[in-house]
């Protein structure tokens, strides 16, 4: 469904190159987990992939259904059926979920060819998905994000992944910031989502969320490269071991913290 | 048409209320002196009173100095290069009783604005009064109107038919010397709209004005008074275009309000006069005096507006609330973009006791534009226990736009009680990206961040008109994020 292949991009501001030739092949009912230490570029591989103005891809392609995406704006990705669930969610003070997702709904509809719905159709749809991350049906006619917990705008993104029903999903550190009873719900949201027709890619430092969604393949990312890819007993062996043994000596020091 | 198409096609698309409509008009001097005052009046056939109202603002005017604290910046108008009076020339050389008797040219004209006259085509549940340069050309339902005893005509008119009444109230809400240029108005004012209802009325549908500016020469100097009774209750509305010329152009109206005992006037304004072009060349100079005068006990006067065009806006609408638990409102939009100047905002004068006014001003700035809110809230030492709530709000669109807040405070009551809120932030890429995400093209994004933004005041239109405004935010910054 999405081949990534040698991609190397870099940061459009400053010329600062964060991936060095990634690869990366996601098909059809596959969940995958990307992890990897602090500024290894997992964030900037979903944000350069959703189509973010921000980065520059100098080199490789991104292909959707064998076609590249690199030429297509963000609004044009979306329409192809990407999602991106944000690290950072942001607020749009009054705009309802409703009217938001309403309007995203029906633009990706209409040019995916299904049919429309209208507000009665729509919110009996949205409602349907609000189960999904036990949310009470009030959530769909707060504003954007505003004044939500840090922990309700996680759950949101999820929420707008269910109605949105896309292709393939980057999930970047849903995770973070959760609690143990939150994140089960995220997690048990996700897995009632995924199904044989979507891929879900998870960006994540933690192996635990990992324990309630199982992926299909684990990948390690170290200085803007896939370091190591492998099944879920890798994401097993970081939890235990860290990410040292997979870094070079040359490139352990450049690497530390640079977010 | 229906009223939602007729108003869609109002705000459509960029700026195109621009084109220019070819009639022929009567010869009149440009320039302003006492025989230009004289020959206004007499043209009009007004009576010996109307003319001494405009001589003796004509004096005061003469005395006083063009303000220039306003937070903007133009070249001065040569008060000796507008002309006062633009008047069409007429088959028999007077207003037309019906409408086979108006020019076809400016039939046209307000149908491609998207307000037909032809009673076929009016648009349902509003009657419009249509003020083409210095004259209105014609007024819908008036029957209808007079049947429920609300006189809806031009101000013109009203001094023919109403004198009793116009003499009462017109300067009494803003007096002929008030300011700059509420003087000028005051002497050579033109045409603009008259509104009395009776005691115990409720006016059976919106009264409306659209005011069109054709004539390149020429300025604009509207006068609107709208006169409520007792517990009587009525909601207008205006709105403004003019074509796309290279000079600036001078409009400078007058607006008054008197709501009498437990009255409502509820007074909402789309304006989107010809902003100019992205370098700031030509569009209209908007210098507006409004006001309201709250007279009656628990009377209330809202002003509604959205602010998109012109290319320097100055304009406070204000409620004077003199009543005794009487309210005033002013729930404001003001956009700017390319770079547009406006400094506008309200002025809440509390007088009775339990009196309550509430400000919501919501700036948005884009391209080089600057946007100022200008507020003055004023308790007088006898108006007890009396409230105001604030909020202003700017939005900023990109990094070489302006946006700022004079709030002005005077408090002589200690039981008063007022609240201030005021909030700046910037439409950021992330935001922006984070909608593309979900589906939405740019120019929806920003829309919908708009108009999430600006959903306080919007929602206070008439609904037809909370639809296209909407739009017009939209249109107004299309594009406005590199």
């Amino acid at each position: 469904m999405l081949e990534i292949k040698d991609l190397h991009v870099c940061v459009e501001e400053d010329g600062t190159e964060i991936l060095k030739g990634v690869n990366l092949t996601i098909n059809e009912g596959e969940v995958h987990a990307i992890m990897g230490p602090n500024g290894s570029g997992k964030s900037t591989l979903s944000k350069v992939v959703a189509g973010h103005e921000a980065y520059e891809v100098t080199q490789g392609d991104i292909l959707f259904e064998g076609e590249s995406i690199l030429e297509l704006e963000a609004d044009e990705r979306a329409h192809l059926g990407l999602f991106l669930a944000f690290q950072y969610p942001v607020e749009v003070p009054g705009v309802t979920n409703k009217n938001l997702l309403r309007q995203a709904y029906n633009t990706i509809a209409q040019e995916q060819g299904r049919e429309e719905l209208d507000p009665l159709q729509f919110e009996d749809y949205a409602k349907e998905k609000l189960d999904l991350i036990k949310m009470k049906p009030e959530f769909i006619e707060r504003s954007v994000n505003a004044g939500f917990s840090g922990g309700e705008k996680k759950r949101n993104e999820i929420f707008q992944m269910a109605v949105l029903d896309p292709k393939i999903s980057f999930l970047d550190e849903t995770d973070s910031g959760l609690d143990i009873d939150a994140l089960k719900t995220v997690a048990n949201g996700i897995n009632q989502i995924a199904d044989d027709d979507n891929a879900v890619v998870m960006v994540t430092h933690y192996q635990r969320i990992l324990d309630y969604i199982t992926p299909d393949h684990v990948h390690v990312m170290i200085d803007g490269e896939i370091a190591k890819s492998g099944d879920k007993d890798l994401a097993i062996k970081l939890e235990e071991q860290g990410y040292d043994w997979l870094i070079e000596p040359a490139t352990a020091s450049v690497n530390g913290e640079q977010q | 048409m229906s009223e939602t198409e007729a108003l869609e096609s109002m705000v459509g698309g960029e700026y195109k209320y621009g084109f220019t409509t070819d009639v022929e008009y009567e010869d009149f001097p440009k320039g302003i002196n006492e025989d230009i005052i004289r020959e206004i009046s007499r043209r009009k056939d007004e009576p010996e009173w109307v003319l001494e109202f405009r001589l003796e603002a004509f004096e005061k005017w003469k005395q006083m100095e063009e303000p220039d604290w306003p937070n903007v910046e133009y070249e001065k108008p040569n008060f000796d290069e507008i002309q006062y009076y633009s008047s069409t020339k007429k088959k028999d050389g007077k207003k037309p009783e019906s409408l086979d008797e108006v020019d076809d040219q400016i039939l046209e004209t307000y149908e491609k604005l998207g307000i037909p006259l032809e009673e076929q085509k009016q648009l349902q549940g509003v009657a419009v009064d249509a003020v083409f340069d210095s004259e209105s050309i014609f007024t819908t339902f008036k029957e209808k109107l007079a049947e429920a005893g609300v006189i809806f005509c031009s101000i013109s008119e009203a001094i023919q038919d109403h004198p009793e009444l116009v003499k009462e109230y017109m300067g009494s809400v803003v007096p002929k010397g008030d300011n700059f240029y509420a003087a000028l108005n005051s002497a050579v004012f033109s045409d603009g709209s008259f509104v009395y209802v009776p005691e115990d009325t409720v006016c059976p549908m919106d009264l409306s004005t659209y005011f069109r500016i054709n004539n390149m020469q020429s300025g604009q100097f509207e006068r609107t008074l709208i006169i409520c009774e007792d517990n009587s209750h009525v909601s207008y509305l205006e709105g403004c275009t003019a074509p796309m010329y290279q000079e600036n152009q001078l409009h400078a109206a007058v607006v008054e309000l008197v709501a009498l005992e437990d009255a409502e006037i509820k007074y909402s304004t789309i304006q989107n006069w010809y902003s100019g072009d992205e370098e700031g060349q030509g569009g209209i100079f908007n210098f507006v005096t409004k006001r309201g005068h709250c007279r009656g006990d628990n009377s209330k006067i809202s002003w509604t507006q959205v602010e998109t065009g012109s290319a320097i806006t100055w304009k406070y609408p204000s409620v004077i609330m003199q009543g005794d638990g009487s309210i005033g409102e002013f729930f404001s939009v003001a956009v700017t973009n390319n770079r547009q100047q406006a400094d506008t905002g309200t002025k809440m004068i509390h007088v009775g006791k339990d009196t309550k006014s509430t400000i919501i001003s919501k700036g948005i700035s884009a391209g080089e534009s600057d946007n100022s809110y200008r507020g003055l809230v004023k308790i007088s030492p006898r108006a007890e226990n009396a409230q105001n709530y604030s909020v202003c709000d700017s939005m900023l669109i990109g990094q070489t736009c302006g946006a700022h807040t004079f709030p002005y405070i005077e408090s002589a009551n200690p039981t008063a009680k007022v609240e201030h809120e005021a909030s700046t932030s910037r439409v950021g890429e992330d935001q922006i990206f984070y909608l593309q995400q979900r589906g939405m093209d740019e120019d929806d994004a920003i829309s919908l961040i708009v108009n999430g933004f600006c959903k306080e005041v919007l929602q206070e239109l008439p609904m037809e008109f909370a639809v296209e405004a909407d739009k017009l935010l939209g249109i107004k910054l299309e594009g406005s994020v590199g």
